[in-house]
């Protein structure tokens, strides 16, 4: 089998793997993200580069993976569809299959008033199911959303899809990630997990229903940096749930970014054993410079 | 029912000058929400006079947005309509533009800002529940409208945001994906959620015109 990317063939071959988000600057120095990515050069297998993460402007994730490409490393393109309509989302694939990338995450995106302007116009022509259709037939079938056909190469990428067990209503989160493997989802990378016993309970579910052998699941993690990062998760980042004695473990904590780091450790370790896991994606937001050794010490690195 | 609200009283000053000025109503939508009925004519009115703004005349169109009947009921304002600069109409964004249809040679001003298409809840509170978008999808959805009511208008949601049953932007406003699965739910239909929305065809929203 010819894989479509690095990122699908260790995959497959059952490897646990690790991704690691890389944050774009908020300017035009393509330094930023090469100086990132040298770190994590060797501690991840591939590296997400985020799509104007929380609506904020920074440089395009189009722009920073073919950064990543230049420099031998595997991106993970992000797309959301808050910025883009369809016609801009496919032209986007095309550009960046043309240009090597090979793993796109379909997102629907932050909602544009969490960002630096809140008065923008949200797109929001589809959304993240919507778009792994669209990119999937693109691909399979060899035709454009309206039907109309590829007349050169079609975009040979590996997709993925975004899952959070900790959003409500939790009963029908199972089913949603079912209908995102239909629409074509391969790899799932979770919300970032705190509660490891739900998380192990919303896996349950989708082990129940047999999606672990459809898709490639990773879980999540975000190392706390310290209190003030615990409280934002805890009480003001939408979606995450972190639970009172994480919380209170960070609160407590002579160190808490040592703390932090320590939590994630942990929550590695447990997650490596949960059935269905195919491995880990680490978002350390403004602290990639802590993977290398969470990635050592927790056991991950393969060289 | 087209929601608006007026426009801030200060700003609506700057722009009317020294008048006179001719104030219209709508006996419609502007009249249950508030903003441009009777009551709100006559408000206003006094409002503009204590700042020394001189009004000419005042009616309520039956309804603005109705050119032909504008033209019969305002024949017996000319006079009054002769001495105006300006004209502040009362009304939603299309009432505005019918009026200033019928005045080439002044000053049609809007006095509201048009905010959706929604339903009176409860007394002076009011719901978007629709934007038009030409193809109506709410039977998908327990009678509930996603397009309109999801600050992301996803046709495959709910997003991962959603939490109590609020939505992430707001914790004010009900998660409608949230509020579609338990209605699903009570009527045993939760499955038809299962099949994916294909992309909205937005072109059906982008008509101008039509004849009956």
């Amino acid at each position: 089998m010819r894989y479509r990317s690095h990122l699908e063939e260790i995959l497959v071959e059952g490897r646990f793997v690790v991704t690691a988000e890389i944050g774009p600057p908020k300017g035009s120095d393509a330094k930023k993200i090469r100086d990132k990515a040298e770190l994590l050069r060797g501690y991840a297998d591939a590296f997400n580069i985020t799509d104007n993460q929380t609506a904020v402007v920074r440089l395009s994730s189009f722009a920073g993976s073919v950064i990543l490409l230049q420099m031998n490393l595997e991106p993970i393109m992000q797309l959301t569809c808050r910025d883009r309509n369809r016609i801009a989302l496919q032209s986007d694939v095309l550009g960046a299959a043309s240009l090597g990338v090979r793993n796109l995450l379909c997102l629907t995106g932050d909602h544009q008033s969490f960002g630096n302007h809140p008065s923008a116009k949200g797109v929001f022509d589809v959304d993240s199911i919507q778009l792994l259709q669209i990119i999937k037939n693109m691909r399979d079938s060899g035709v454009f959303q309206s039907g109309d056909p590829l007349l050169a190469e079609r975009p040979n990428v590996f997709l993925g899809a975004a899952a959070n067990p900790y959003a409500d209503p939790f009963e029908i989160q199972v089913d949603r990630l079912h209908k995102k493997i239909d629409a074509g989802a391969e790899f799932i990378q979770t919300q970032s997990v705190y509660n490891v016993s739900k998380f192990v309970r919303w896996m349950d579910d989708v082990r129940s229903q047999g999606l672990d052998k459809k898709v490639h699941i990773l879980a999540g993690v975000t190392p706390l940096k310290s209190v003030k990062m615990a409280e934002r998760m805890k009480f003001h980042v939408p979606g995450t749930d972190v639970p009172d004695s994480v919380y209170q473990r960070m609160k407590s904590a002579a160190n808490p970014t040592e703390e932090g780091y320590a939590i994630a450790l942990e929550t590695i370790r447990e997650l490596k054993t949960v059935r269905g896991i195919h491995g880990i994606h680490i978002t350390a937001l403004f602290w990639e410079d802590v993977i290398p050794s969470l990635v050592r010490e927790a056991g991950l690195l393969h060289k | 029912m087209i929601v608006t609200k007026q426009k801030n009283f200060e700003e609506l000053l700057c722009s009317l000058g020294s008048g006179p000025v001719f104030l219209m109503g709508c006996s419609e939508c502007a009249t249950l929400c508030h903003t441009g009925g009777k009551d709100e004519i006559r408000a206003m009115k006094a409002a503009l006079e204590k700042k020394n703004i001189s009004v000419a005349g005042c009616v309520v169109l039956e309804p603005a947005c109705h050119l032909n009947n504008n033209k019969r009921m305002l024949k017996e304002y000319t006079k009054e309509l002769g001495r105006s600069e300006k004209i502040l109409v009362l009304a939603c964004g299309n009432g505005v533009q019918t009026v200033a249809e019928l005045f080439a040679d002044k000053d049609v001003l809007a006095g509201t800002d048009t905010l959706f298409l929604g339903e009176i809840t409860r007394v002076n509170e009011f719901d978007k529940r629709c934007m038009q978008c030409g193809e109506c999808v709410v039977d998908f959805f327990a009678g509930l409208c996603p397009v309109s009511r999801c600050p992301k208008s996803m046709l495959n949601g709910p997003c991962g945001g959603s939490s109590g049953g609020k939505c992430e932007i707001n914790s004010e406003l009900e998660c409608i994906w949230d509020r579609a699965i338990q209605e699903l739910k009570k009527k045993g239909k939760l499955q038809v959620l299962m099949t994916i929305q294909k992309p909205k065809d937005w072109s059906k929203g982008l008509e101008m015109k039509r004849r009956v």
